[in-house]
């Protein structure tokens, strides 16, 4: 497990270094790093990008293997908090880490609301929910220049829907890779 | 790092007020008619060749009925039509139970120049209260003829009429992730929309300079909130605030000079910061870590009415323009967000927790009590119409997002619906300057 994952990361770091400028589209179908390594292997060669090309970047698909914890990238919250529990933190914990060893990345951190209530105390708990998870991801190392916070306040649900259920969905806050 | 998106998110944004969107608003009474005065506007005379070049005389009916206050007579039921007030049988409109009939003639006096002429006559003791003579273009003779309405409803009722009034909305259409925003302006009564401003961004927060000649708003086109400032005649913007986190809630000091606005900047915590438009100076007044924000002017200017979560959940505070001591203005509830306040002074429209409910409720400003005025489950972004006495603000009928109104005394309700998706925060003009 723990070696797919540093291969996964490994594959990563070559497809960062070797990608400018394609359009990545092998990349975006997000499935098994192999795939997404191999193809990328050969265009940055043909591209003539160098190895210690570290800031170029190019797009890429989910970075993970299906089922790993960085795939998910929405945290939820309790109606009029932005406390994040246990499970989340974990969560968090993870994205924070791989942060930290992927200096390059930046994060949008996009801090929601359920529709209830005023719209722009809303984008208030937007933000401090969005706040609340960069906290976290500060701790676990990643670095501010990396992160960026947005409320959209309750403009735009996850969902549609006057219930518990949708407003429920739309508390959240979504972790954007690379926007 | 430079990083190719893969979907691209087009942003149109057409900035000219003469984009026409067709009228999007349609207005029906829903309630509170018991009382309303029988009235009759008797169509207006044309001596010329050819159709009149606009109905005035059914403005004139529709925009008095739309008040709640008039129930005019239809047409057919007239027994005489004068279109002077000497050719007047009182007995004729007695007889109907009409107390007040209104009658006219639409003028040509030159290749494009009219006069509105008419008067406004108490049935019961036959005498004139009103005769006026209005001059017009033949294209003015839409507005010409609201102000008409305005000045029979002012001599009416003693209050000024709000006809010569427009109304800004914003407009959603589709479904996530997938929607169109529009902010809108239209007239009073729905027509005339023109689109002021298009993206596929959420758009918020309409705000009508008080020379209602600009609206403040907030737009997410960047990916992330920002206050611009358009001029309405020439579709002309200008980006006001556009600083490291949020940008929100713009709102124009009585003079026009500032804006008080919400900023989080880089410490990730709303605060109310007053604007200087001309100095591009930016005075902060809150600080605390709660959130702060909805700032909204005392009309002396010397005050701004703000909501604040400090003890706890949203609650409505005043702090001086100069910054000092705040106080605590709403206690009944347990949230109460978003002050509006009243062209008087004297109390301020907010949204209000009733039972588990979003509805609209007035706050008294010297007393302190509170009282729901509407019904609904999400009611939200009340705003006052300029003479005070009726407050628009956002609904749902069903999932859908619609406008209402409803007078302050709580009496007339007033539905206005969209024929196409949500229609939400609505922004009621300052009375027209002439």
């Amino acid at each position: 497990m723990f070696i797919s994952r540093l291969c996964l990361i490994l594959g990563l770091l070559v497809i960062l270094t070797g990608c400018g400028g394609t359009s990545g589209t092998a990349m975006d179908d997000g499935t098994a790093a192999g795939d997404g390594s191999e193809s990328t292997d050969g265009s940055a060669r043909s591209s003539g990008a160098g190895d210690d090309d570290l800031m170029s970047g190019g797009e890429y698909g989910d970075p993970t293997a299906p089922g790993g914890n960085l795939e998910v990238r929405v945290i939820y919250f309790e109606f009029d908090k932005a406390d994040i529990d246990e499970a989340s933190k974990a969560l968090l914990v993870e994205h924070g880490s791989y942060m930290a060893d992927n200096p390059g990345l930046d994060v949008r951190l996009e801090g929601h609301a359920d529709e209830r209530g005023s719209r722009e105390y809303n984008i208030g708990l937007g933000e401090r929910r969005a706040q609340a998870v960069r906290q976290i991801l500060l701790l676990r190392g990643a670095s501010s220049d990396q992160l960026m916070t947005v409320s959209y306040g309750e403009e735009r649900p996850a969902v549609l829907g006057s219930d518990d259920e949708a407003w429920s969905l739309n508390r959240r806050v979504e972790l954007v890779y690379n926007p | 790092m430079v990083v190719v998106r893969f979907i691209f998110l087009c942003v149109l944004i057409s900035c000219s007020f003469a984009g026409a969107a067709n009228a999007e608003l349609r207005i029906e009474i829903t309630g509170g008619v018991e009382q309303a005065v029988p009235i009759a506007v008797v169509p207006f005379g044309w001596q010329e060749e050819g159709s009149m070049p606009f109905d005035v005389s059914r403005l004139i009916s529709e925009d008095l009925e739309r008040s709640g206050r008039f129930k005019p007579l239809s047409p057919d039921e007239m027994l005489e039509r004068p279109t002077a007030g000497r050719d007047i049988d009182f007995d004729d409109w007695r007889i109907l139970g009409i107390e007040v009939v209104i009658v006219g003639q639409l003028l040509k006096t030159g290749a494009d120049e009219y006069i509105i002429q008419f008067q406004l006559f108490d049935v019961f003791r036959g005498k004139q209260l009103l005769g006026y003579r209005q001059p017009s273009s033949a294209r003015q003779l839409r507005g010409a003829s609201h102000l008409v309405a305005d000045m029979i409803y002012e001599e009416l009722t003693g209050i000024r009429g709000i006809f010569s009034t427009r109304i800004a909305y914003i407009t959603v259409d589709g479904e996530p992730p997938k929607q169109r925003f529009r902010l809108i302006v239209a007239d009073a009564d729905g027509e005339n929309a023109r689109i002021l401003v298009e993206s596929n961004e959420p758009l918020m927060s309409p705000a009508w300079s008080p020379d209602g000649r600009k609206l403040a708003y907030v737009s997410f086109e960047k990916k992330q909130s920002e206050i611009y400032v358009q001029t309405l005649r020439s579709g002309a913007r200008k980006r006001v605030s556009s600083r490291r986190g949020v940008n929100g809630a713009p709102a124009w000091s009585p003079d026009g000079r500032k804006l008080a606005l919400t900023l989080s900047k880089s410490e990730g915590n709303l605060d109310i910061y007053v604007l200087d438009l001309e100095t591009q100076v930016l005075t902060r007044l809150t600080t605390r870590g709660s959130i702060d924000t909805e700032p909204a002017w005392s009309e002396t200017g010397k005050e701004i009415y703000f909501t604040s979560d400090r003890a706890g959940q949203p609650q409505i505070y005043k702090i001086g323009t100069g910054g000092g001591r705040e106080s605590r203005i709403s206690f009944e509830g347990p949230y109460n967000a978003r002050a509006r306040i009243d062209p008087a002074g004297e109390q301020i429209a907010v949204v209000h927790n009733d039972r588990g409910n979003y509805r609209i409720a007035l706050v008294d400003l010297k007393r302190g009590y509170s009282q729901v005025l509407t019904k609904g489950h999400l009611d939200e972004s009340p705003s006052f119409a300029p003479n005070g006495e009726t407050l628009i603000y956002a609904t749902r009928e069903g999932r859908k997002g619609v406008l209402a109104t409803v007078t302050t005394d709580g009496r007339i309700h007033q539905r206005i619906s969209s024929f196409k998706g949500d229609v939400r925060e609505p922004a009621w003009s300052p009375f027209r300057r002439n």
